[in-house]
């Protein structure tokens, strides 16, 4: 074990981690307007709109994520129309093509989420506000997302998490994030241990930290889960949404 | 209990397979399977290539058994050394810095390294200044030098795909880092791909390999001087970890015997079409 | 589709081929998972804190790392790691995991963590009451192990390791990078071998609707029948 070559990468792989953050956060960011447009439509009760949207979430919820990067990024460069068309100047760069394929995959498991948060509201809120005259975007603000928002916390925290992870395979199509830096600095050293233990630990560092700050937004929107297990069992109810 | 223990020992033994030295030697040679016509991977799945019919020749002279076996390039170095196979061979030159960690044989080929674009572009038709053809990096002479100069100017803002860990990234490294953007690739075939998709404006890699891939019908015309010497190394051999100096003496041995019978010209010509032997 | 054809000349075959080491290498994980899960439910439910922190600690690591860097940490370690151990008892000779095992072991890992997730909610599940209720009765640790705990548990984590399966599945694409032919690699060899890489990347994603939904619907009928004697209102 070459501690010194860990120690003289470590700042080098963290220079990483800005690419990382970008692509996380802008692909959760996307993929959240999406998601929710995408809950509305499933929830909608029209089939012509629940339908496709169900299929979406069906069938990137069942491939994994790196058949849909590659298809993404490689496979629509395959064809001469793609490649004539007004958005090759946004899918050739590897970037983009990265961003896309995480926006439409958390998409997929970020609608589920949010329809879980949505049919837990009671309707009994929803009829108490509509008593009190409430209604429409109104309704939805005041009630329907907080609650909503409030009982899918613990699940979408945990796709932060997952997408956190799932970025590292953004370096599999040349990009140089966190995996990415420690797979060229392995290049240069042939000591992959090393370098996938230093790369290992920055991921460790950062999810510790952002299960942290979810869990403690999670009780300061519902302090009177503080001491109780009720939110214990909420968190594993959210695996049951997406593991993985 | 007893049974228990005894059946999980059996299939222990099983699943670990112990390393080599039964009765006749078996060696086991790691390559890429995407690196054509070097090694490539056939519509059966098999690994086909120049440089697994040079293999098998030289096993059957070292009267060893051969074993090949597919392995990803950017951990083809790492698991020579993890002892997960005894020797590479895959395109790999021989460099000052790759002799830090592992060993080598003698070389087998070698091939210029050349830059290409798609047909289309207008430095395919890019003429070298001075009719340079070929720029030794260890033995620089002026007008190789201008050449060199006119290459940096003619390809100044461009993005340059080239694939990970090899004496081409090592170069553009070196010599071309501010002056082009580079893109690294896992596989030479993907870096293909994103030239053929105009994803990259040019690539840079082993000439032997453009040449055999737009010979085939890919989208590729090279362009300027072939590179070699220095940061490229001395030629293609066969890797070989640093302490296994008896298999170097015997994989020397019968590269040696295969230059001289002409085996190595007889596959190269049936490969590449041309001779990429060392004379 | 001649280039999907069967034989030497299309990829069909190798394909079908794939598909099937994607399978195994899954089942092979997912088996693993389940009871190395168990153990690490076992340990996060334990009374002794030490036990608790390490099951903890389990979780927490599995789940925080990407599973690419758990693969390769396992492909080039596995090696060294065996060497010493098999010293501890020793033999000095050369040892190594075949990529199936380290593919296995791999995802085997990272579902444990899942799968002992689901599993301890579901030990949870069991009503207190009836674990004294057999205790009252005189039962056993064992007895009462097989015959209150297990079938409700088993009961209980079913959708949750359906799911748990599912994740294995997906999670399999990335062994592909240690050179076992599933069907990530087999589809990235023929895409960089034919140039037709929307061909072979979409057949892989086809591949895989096909075993996932084929699978939820085997988990759905176990759901039933695993459920058969609850009464629903």
């Amino acid at each position: 074990m070459d501690f010194a070559l860990m120690w003289d990468s470590l700042p080098k792989v963290l220079a990483g981690a800005g690419m990382t953050f970008q692509l996380t956060f802008l692909a959760l960011g996307l993929g959240f307007v999406l998601a929710t447009v995408i809950a509305l439509a499933s929830l909608s009760g029209r089939r012509w709109l629940s339908l496709p949207a169900d299929g979406y979430v069906y069938v990137f919820r069942s491939t994994p994520l790196l058949v849909q990067i590659f298809l993404i990024y490689y496979g629509l460069g395959q064809f001469q129309a793609v490649r004539a068309s007004f958005l090759w100047p946004f899918l050739r760069e590897p970037f983009a093509c990265a961003v896309l394929a995480l926006m439409l995959n958390t998409g997929a498991y970020t609608a589920e989420i949010i329809k879980g948060g949505i049919r837990s509201v009671p309707w009994g809120q929803v009829e108490a506000a509509r008593a009190c005259g409430m209604s429409g975007l109104l309704l939805f603000r005041r009630i329907l997302f907080p609650v909503a928002f409030r009982q899918a916390l613990p699940a979408y925290g945990n796709e932060i998490i997952l997408m956190i992870k799932a970025s590292s395979l953004a370096s599999t199509i040349t990009l140089l994030e966190i995996t990415g830096i420690a797979r060229v600095i392995i290049a240069e050293t042939f000591r992959p241990i090393e370098l996938f233990i230093v790369s290992g630990g920055i991921y460790l560092v950062i999810n510790a930290v952002l299960s942290r700050a979810v869990r403690a937004l999670e009780l300061y929107l519902s302090p009177q889960l503080k001491d109780s297990l009720d939110s214990e069992q909420r968190r594993q109810q959210a695996l049951g949404v997406r593991v993985g | 209990m007893k049974k228990l223990l005894a059946t999980a020992l059996a299939a222990a033994a099983l699943l670990l397979a112990p390393g080599a030295d039964a009765q006749q030697r078996t060696i086991r040679i790691a390559s890429e399977g995407a690196f054509p016509p070097w090694n490539a991977t056939d519509a059966s799945g098999k690994l086909i290539g120049f440089e697994v019919d040079l293999a098998n020749q030289l096993c059957q002279r070292m009267q060893v058994r051969c074993e090949i076996v597919a392995q990803a390039w950017d951990g083809i170095i790492p698991a020579l050394q993890a002892r997960r196979y005894d020797a590479i061979m895959a395109g790999m030159s021989i460099t000052a810095r790759r002799l830090e960690v592992i060993n080598f044989s003698i070389p087998y080929g070698s091939s210029p390294a050349r830059l290409a674009v798609q047909r289309q572009h207008r430095l395919a038709s890019w003429q070298t200044p001075g009719n340079v053809e070929r720029i030794r990096m260890d033995a620089l002479t002026p007008p190789m030098n201008t050449a060199l100069e006119e290459l940096r100017k003619a390809i100044s803002g461009m993005t340059v795909g080239v694939q990970t860990q090899t004496i081409h990234s090592n170069f553009l490294d070196e010599h071309l880092k501010n002056v082009v953007r580079v893109r690294t690739y896992d596989t030479m075939e993907n870096m293909v791909l994103d030239l053929n998709a105009g994803r990259v404006d040019a690539v840079f890699g082993s000439g032997a390999n453009l040449k055999a891939l737009s010979d085939k019908g890919d989208n590729i015309a090279m362009f300027g001087p072939g590179f070699s010497g220095g940061t490229f190394g001395a030629g293609v051999g066969v890797g070989l970890r640093k302490d296994d100096a008896d298999l170097k003496a015997m994989f020397d041995q019968a590269i040696t015997w295969a230059n001289e019978t002409g085996v190595i010209r007889r596959l190269s010509m049936q490969w590449f079409g041309f001779d990429i032997s060392i004379n | 589709m001649e280039l999907l054809s069967w034989g030497d000349r299309g990829w069909g075959d190798e394909m079908v081929r794939a598909a099937l080491m994607t399978l195994t290498v899954a089942t092979a994980a997912f088996l693993l998972g389940t009871v190395l899960g168990s153990a690490i439910a076992a340990l996060r439910l334990a009374r002794a804190r030490p036990l608790r922190a390490v099951g903890e600690t389990y979780t927490t690591v599995l789940r925080a790392i990407p599973d690419l860097l758990i693969i390769y940490l396992l492909f080039f370690g596995s090696s060294q790691a065996l060497q010493w151990a098999a010293g501890l008892f020793g033999y000095h000779g050369y040892l190594e995991l075949s990529p199936f095992m380290i593919g296995t072991i791999a995802i085997g890992f990272v579902s444990a963590a899942f799968a002992g997730e689901v599993i301890r909610g579901a030990v949870q599940a069991v009503p207190r009451g009836q674990i004294e209720a057999a205790k009252a009765c005189g039962m056993p640790t064992a007895l009462r192990f097989r015959r209150i705990l297990v079938p409700q548990v088993a009961r209980y984590a079913l959708p949750g390791l359906g799911n748990v399966w599912q994740v294995t599945l997906k999670e399999t694409s990335l062994i592909s990078v240690v050179g076992l032919v599933e069907i990530m690699r087999q589809a990235s060899v023929a895409a960089g071998s034919t140039r037709q890489p929307f061909t072979f990347y979409a057949v892989a994603a086809i591949a895989y609707l096909v075993l996932t939904t084929g699978s939820n619907r085997l988990f759905g009928l176990a759901d039933r029948w695993a459920n058969r004697g609850v009464r629903r209102a």
